[in-house]
């Protein structure tokens, strides 16, 4: 199918089937029948096979008309990557359409208290005990784990396996005794992740991924789809502000997930207040100041033409270069540099809080936000060993953890 | 410039850190930082009961222990490691120091010993809403009243404004030039409001002025230069309590390192890791260098102390809150967590970054004053 024509028939489509006055769910399902719901999916599972590049066409004739999609904030877009891509048709049929619908939200089950750089670490263990799994163990960092219907669980089923080949899959009810959620409280005062408590939760056989000890490799699909997802997930933030019930629907979906992030902008460093704030002080003049302001812009603009030019390359179908690791470790040098910008600019007023502030706490948020920008989703020491090793091919780190039974290598005592 | 400290000073320092061990391990810290008043009167009573240290640097012929900028520079470091919530700088450092530079023998004599004997907390208003500490940035005036003098407007970022019971203000005299004058906190038109301070084990408020009847400390002519002398002492105890912060998040963290596992080894063992704990070392030691030369150069007179106490508030801003990011760095997504303790001191790190000034307005003053007079 050329562009042209995957434009008409979507055209087509909407014209005679969109309707704002639906409700979200009715119009959804009906949207997940005719395929454009998710169109690089197969045709059996609410897609149309089409090659993944023209879903930005589709994408373009929906905001034309102002039509709203499937369900893909969140966790749950991973989890529909990765049943689609491992999961039995089983899996397919019972989860992928309460994730389109977005009726049942999803969280990641990956990180543990004593495992986050090594997340191959992970040492929940899951235990095959009458027919059933009985999962014990401590999750932690898990976003939206007070509200998921599922998680998507790395677990060690093999203690005697060599650390990437003693993990597990599985879907996990989170509706279930043996599943305790508790918020972690944040240090800039918000509570946006959880920690799960695993006692004898209950997995029933069918809900495992994949064979036992692939969990690894499924685990890799569903970070790869975090990464790439990271982009699309900006766009969600901005709900059209249309009356009509669908937008209003939508807008209460959104506004759910989103609740939890609001400081989100904040710990990038907010380098495009710096400006206004030091107007707004009478810092505008001050040479020292605008120095500092100037080293961040061109540290931060610099920042997003790397990543324009990583997404041009892939558009064009080039091979991913360099530009294209780099930008979280840039991001984590931007952000600390405009912690300092905005302390400079701020003066005393660096030292309040909340209202007190001048900004209602935006500027306080960012000062003590920034550091999450270094840590979350892979440290800076993680990314530049992943850049020296992988990119620039440096000798590997040796390891020790890799060539024996897991349960013979050290690990913290959680 | 003496480059090491006594036995004396060795063992009041000890003696000092057994005690806020005791009273202020994190847990007290905690506890206190959420409640209004912010500090424990019962720990207050004993630093200044059994322990005298708001008596430190006062004059002994006014009730205090006659120490100098070291010695209080020393308290300040170990209040600034401990994290100690208390009165101490805003009453001791600031005030006090105000009175001392700047208090006729008279006003010393009826001002300084409820200080000294910490029956009294006193603090000092200075900046004012988005001003800052430089003299210039100080745009309050007094006017004459009488036989005496009244304050209109407003200051703020006032340490312990609430729980003063007397304030000293930096304003203008009549004809031009800063002095200190004084009000009781609830003298006639002075009213107080609490401020949401970003580091809550230090507490700050605005406090409006409304014609207050007010008493000038002194002679307004030496004015200026006791708000200099005054801002000196600040900065230099203000750079010992950033160290002494500094210096325990730098051990904590090293600490934690050597117990967390990742990859089957210690995080410790990672070169990157040995790297960051060097650096840290590097940045505390250098700037508790410059926090010591600072006292000691105020002690004897040293005509660049001046530039000396702006270069030690300097380096400990960067110093403090480089160590803090490090700090949080090395620990981790734990050390982004509310119940890890980590985030207690690099919120004091990020205020005390824009407290009475930050690297730059101090990198300036210094080579205002560098090879001149003090
Ligand atoms: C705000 C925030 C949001 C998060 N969101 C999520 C989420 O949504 N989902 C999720 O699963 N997790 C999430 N995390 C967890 C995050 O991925 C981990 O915190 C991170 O990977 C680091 O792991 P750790 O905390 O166990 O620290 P550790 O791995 O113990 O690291 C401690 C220190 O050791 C260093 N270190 C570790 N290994 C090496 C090495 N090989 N070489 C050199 N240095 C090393 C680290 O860089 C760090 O400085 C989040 C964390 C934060 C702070």
């Amino acid at each position: 199918m050329t562009v042209e024509q995957v434009r008409a028939d979507v055209q087509a489509y909407l014209k005679a089937n969109w309707d704002p006055n639906l409700g979200l769910v009715e119009w959804r399902l009906k949207l997940m029948d005719s395929g454009w719901s998710m169109p690089h999916w197969p045709e059996k599972w609410y897609g149309r096979g089409l090659p993944l590049g023209m879903t930005s066409v589709v994408d373009e004739e929906f905001a034309a008309v102002g039509a709203v999609g499937v369900a893909k904030m969140g966790i749950r877009v991973l989890a529909a990557a990765t049943i689609l891509e491992h999961g039995t048709d089983t899996h397919k049929e019972k989860f992928l359409r309460g994730i389109l619908t977005g009726e049942e939200t999803w969280c990641q089950l990956f990180s543990e208290p004593g495992s986050g750089s090594d997340l191959a670490g992970a040492a929940t263990r899951a235990d095959l005990k009458d027919g059933k799994w009985v999962i014990n163990g401590q999750k932690v960092w898990t976003t939206s784990a007070h509200h998921a219907h599922f998680g998507l669980l790395l677990a060690r089923t093999d203690w005697d396996a060599v650390k990437h080949k003693g993990l597990s899959y599985f879907i996990l009810d989170m509706h279930q005794p043996g599943v305790d959620v508790h918020q972690l409280k944040q240090m800039n005062g918000h509570a946006s992740f959880n920690q799960v408590f695993l006692t004898d939760a209950v997995i029933e056989p069918e809900y495992q991924v994949a064979e036992l000890g692939e969990g690894w490799k499924v685990a890799t699909t569903t970070l790869m789809n975090e990464r790439r997802g990271a982009d699309s997930a900006r766009k969600y933030d901005s709900a059209s502000d249309q009356p009509e019930r669908i937008y209003e629907e939508e807008r209460a979906e959104i506004a759910t997930v989103m609740a939890p992030y609001t400081w989100y902008p904040q710990r990038m460093g907010r380098v495009d207040m710096l400006v206004e704030r030091a107007k707004a002080l009478g810092k505008y003049d001050d040479p020292a100041t605008r120095q500092e302001i100037a080293k961040v812009l061109t540290l931060a603009k610099s920042a997003e033409w790397t990543a324009r030019r990583a997404r041009a390359a892939s558009a064009a179908g080039k091979p991913q270069g360099p530009e294209g690791s780099i930008g979280k470790l840039a991001a984590s040098i931007v952000a600390r540099a405009a912690n300092l910008a905005h302390t400079t600019i701020a003066g005393p007023d660096a030292m309040l809080t909340g209202d007190d502030d001048g900004t209602g706490g935006v500027v306080a948020e960012i000062l003590v936000s920034t550091p999450a920008i270094s840590i979350a989703g892979g440290t800076d020491e993680i990314q530049r060993n992943i850049i020296s090793e992988r990119i620039l091919k440096m000798p590997k780190e040796m390891r020790t953890d890799t060539d024996r039974p897991f349960r013979d290598v050290p690990r913290n005592q959680v | 410039m003496q480059f090491s400290f006594s036995e004396e000073q060795e063992e009041f320092r000890s003696m000092l850190r057994r005690f806020l061990e005791a009273k202020s391990p994190p847990s007290a810290v905690r506890a206190q930082m959420v409640t209004d008043q912010g500090y424990d009167p019962d720990v207050w009573a004993s630093l200044a009961g059994e322990l005298g240290v708001t008596a430190l640097h006062i004059p002994e012929e006014y009730g205090g222990a006659g120490f100098g900028v070291s010695e209080l520079a020393i308290a300040a470091e170990e209040m600034g490691r401990a994290l100690l919530c208390a009165p101490f700088f805003a009453s001791t450092v600031m005030a006090a120091t105000a009175i001392i530079n700047a208090g006729s023998d008279n006003q010393k004599r009826t001002l300084l010993p409820d200080l000294a004997s910490g029956d009294v907390i006193a603090t000092l208003a200075a900046a004012e809403p988005g001003g800052g500490w430089a003299p210039d940035q100080i745009k309050m005036t007094a006017a004459r009243s009488g036989d005496g003098y009244t304050l209109t407007g407003a200051k703020s970022y006032v340490l312990d404004g609430m729980n003063a019971g007397r304030i000293v203000v930096a304003a203008n005299a009549p004809g031009g030039g800063i002095a200190f004058f004084t009000t009781s906190a609830d003298g006639q038109g002075v009213s107080r409001t609490a401020l949401k301070s970003m580091d809550p084990t230090r507490k700050l408020a605005r406090i409006d002025f409304d014609a207050a009847p007010v008493e000038l400390l002194g002679d307004a002519a030496a004015g200026a230069e006791a708000y200099a002398k005054t801002m000196d002492v600040m900065l230099t105890c203000l750079a010992n309590e950033m160290n002494g912060g500094a210096e325990r998040l730098r051990e904590d963290s090293l600490d934690y390192v050597s117990m967390r596992m990742q990859f089957g080894r210690s995080i410790a063992s990672f070169q990157t890791t040995k790297h960051k704990a060097a650096d840290m070392l590097l940045d505390v030691e250098l700037s508790k260098a410059a926090g010591y030369s600072a006292a000691s150069a105020l002690d004897d007179d040293d005509p660049d102390a001046r530039a000396v106490a702006s270069l030690a508030k300097a380096a400990a801003s960067e110093a403090y809150f480089q160590t803090a990011v490090h700090a949080v760095q090395m620990h981790g997504g734990i050390g982004f967590t509310f119940d890890n303790d980590t985030h207690l001191w690099f919120k004091r790190a990020k205020q005390s970054e824009a407290f009475l000034g930050d690297a730059n307005l101090h990198r300036e003053r210094m080579m205002q004053h560098w090879g001149t007079e003090a």
